[in-house]
């Protein structure tokens, strides 16, 4: 794992905003869990990891209007790793961009709720599913803004077995070579995908300097310390020659002990049973 | 799968064959290697890593890595498989199937599973409905589609012994068995399994048992329908369909596939130049998959046999 190494200056965001995110982090981790159950089955773990920097992302950094969906000065964000579609849900959800009551209805027929992010519910910017491509589709986004001389910023989240696709790096040298300074690439390093620990698939390590030498700056957070998420957020926004990744630190199955760092709800939704364990743990 | 009139059949799984053929291939021999990326769970290969670990390789998730990587050990005598989901299968690398496991010549054979949308529940991103139309049209390929747990274990133990690029396409939901065990295959030998007078169905994978189902339900109405059982998409095994177009002057493909480049196109082509019939092509219209279950996608889409059987009634 990459070390935490402030290479960067934290900032010191007020006690509130830290207390206020957290408890709004726990409020979507337990949306997220019931959503799963109710549609008996998706991916838990990646989902879990994620909270936290959508929590930072949606609450904090982006400039978005949920009653503005198309607002033409919006940040974008991309989620690479589509398969965690049910934390983006949850937040959009309670954003408002559309009545909450469709998260119980997640890949089911008809739903606007797909399995994978789809342009058919209010509040994503582009279809997600299939692993590899995030980091190009957000290129494009950043450069069709800079041609209308927007300063809307772009992110993506990834997942560390994603940077496995050889499409993220052919992504990661455009990135920096048209000076994307307004892109952000996060990296949801929970350290496991499907068959097994990353580093025993295929080892991807190191992540940081493997930016840093694709000409990124590459910042190494813990991706559930609020602190030094939005620390890490605040530094890119401040970049203005290279396009920054932040490799975040993250726990698969974040928030439920007997999820956290469990292969097995890496694709399986919560039982009944199971549900009642991890709200519980959740507390109020 | 399937609702109503056709009780509880007992199903099987496509990828549990799957799983026990190549643990079959790899204790005959030595030379057998596979590849998956990142979904040897899913797919079963996980059970040849388990006994044959110095000869699996996880390639983690890189679908056009690992299709150059087979490809390179094709050339060295290796019989390679390779694995994952259809849609990154064949989706994601095709120009690297195209250009240099088709177009090099090598033996390779690519099995992927969970194609179509039985996938259910994880939406279109996931349903890869276009896959036999995208092995189809590459020169040379053999693309095979089989329609239960035995013709898949069959089929991949021909596929040992067969040269060229091959794809094959599995369903992740098990599905009932039409052939008894031990049921042997020839790959491109269709399998006619019931003669009709009125019309036949051509059908493949996921939709020989329904269209089996249908024709019983017709013939409660005294129509007399005939099945195909085109397992083997490419190449077509032309003669029975001609005798069929011959005898019945109406045939029915069904698919669990876009109509666009599939199995309907396929035998529509083969049709129009040897023998004009008249063509009903059941399969997927012009458009994607999306989340539900399962049996709720096949009622959508009109896979069921009442379904079929309405098509066919409505088409005479
Ligand atoms: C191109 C592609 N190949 C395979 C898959 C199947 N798949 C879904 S999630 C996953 C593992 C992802 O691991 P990681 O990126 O680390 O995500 P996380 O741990 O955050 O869930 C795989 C292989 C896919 N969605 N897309
Ligand atoms: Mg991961």
């Amino acid at each position: 794992m990459e070390k935490e190494d402030f290479n960067f200056k934290p900032i010191q965001p007020p006690v509130e905003l830290i207390g206020k995110l957290t408890a709004k982090a726990r409020q979507l981790r337990k949306d997220v869990l019931v959503m799963l159950a109710k549609a008996g089955s998706g991916h838990t773990g990646g989902s879990l990891s994620a909270v936290d920097i959508l929590t930072a992302l949606y609450y904090y950094v982006l400039r978005h209007r949920p009653d503005e969906p198309d607002w033409p000065e919006r940040d974008r964000f991309v989620l690479s790793k589509g398969h965690a579609a049910p934390a983006l849900y949850a937040v959009l959800a309670d954003c408002g961009y559309f009545p909450r009551e469709h998260l119980e209805t997640l890949r089911r027929l008809g739903s606007p709720l797909q399995g994978h992010p789809c342009l058919c519910t209010t509040g994503v910017e582009i279809c997600t599913g299939s692993l590899g491509h995030g980091l190009s589709l957000a290129n494009g986004m950043a450069l069709g803004l800079r041609i209308d001389r927007k300063d809307s910023r772009v992110y993506a989240l990834l997942g560390d077995g994603e940077c496995e696709e050889g499409e993220v790096w052919e992504a990661a040298m455009s990135s920096a070579h048209f000076k994307l300074s307004r892109l952000t690439a996060i990296v949801d390093k929970n350290r496991l995908q499907i068959d097994g620990a990353t580093s025993e698939v295929m080892n991807i390590d190191p992540l940081d300097e493997k930016f840093r030498s694709f000409g990124w700056q590459a910042l190494v957070v813990d991706g559930h310390d609020f602190k030094q998420l939005l620390s890490a957020f605040r530094f890119a926004a401040q970049e203005r020659r290279c396009p920054t990744a932040i490799i975040a630190n993250t726990v698969k199955g974040k928030g439920v002990s007997f999820m956290e760092n469990n292969l097995e709800f890496h694709g399986r939704a919560p039982t009944e049973a199971e549900l009642k364990w991890a709200l519980a743990e959740l507390g109020k | 799968m399937g609702s109503g009139g056709t009780g509880q059949v007992e199903r099987f799984s496509l990828r549990s064959a799957y799983g026990e053929a190549l643990l079959e291939l790899g204790r005959r021999r030595k030379n057998v290697v596979v590849l998956d990326a990142d979904l040897a769970l899913s797919t079963k290969t996980v059970r040849f890593r388990k006994s044959f670990p110095s000869r699996f390789f996880d390639m983690g998730i890189a679908e056009a890595d690992m299709i150059d990587t087979a490809v390179g050990l094709a050339t060295t005598g290796k019989l390679v498989f390779v694995s994952t989901f259809a849609m990154f299968a064949v989706g994601k690398p095709w120009e690297q199937i195209r250009n240099s496991a088709a177009y090099s010549g090598v033996t390779l054979n690519i099995v992927a599973t969970h194609s179509g949308i039985s996938v259910g529940e994880d939406g279109s991103s996931h349903q890869c409905i276009e896959d036999i139309a995208l092995m189809r049209i590459i020169p040379g390929t053999t693309v095979i589609a089989p329609a239960d747990d035995v013709a898949t274990y069959a089929l991949v133990m021909k596929l040992a012994e067969h040269k060229g690029l091959s794809y094959m396409r599995l369903t992740r939901p098990n599905l009932p068995r039409i052939y008894p065990e031990g049921e042997s295959f020839e790959i491109g030998k269709a399998k006619v399994l019931k003669k009709g007078t009125q019309a036949t169905i051509v059908a493949t994978g996921s939709l020989v048992w329904p269209s089996l189902q249908a024709t019983d339900i017709l013939a409660e109405e005294g129509i007399s329908i005939g099945v195909i059982d085109m397992h083997t998409v490419k190449p077509l095994d032309s003669k029975p369909v001609i005798e069929a177009a011959e005898r019945t002057g109406f045939i029915v493909t069904a698919e669990e596939h876009t109509v666009i480049g599939g199995l309907g196109e396929a035998v529509a082509s083969l049709l129009a130049e040897h023998h004009p019939t008249r063509i009903k092509r059941i399969g997927i219209q012009n458009r994607f998959g999306e989340s539900g279950s399962c049996d709720e996608l096949m009622d959508l889409f009109g896979f069921t046999p009442e379904a079929i059987a309405r098509e066919i009634k409505e088409a005479l």
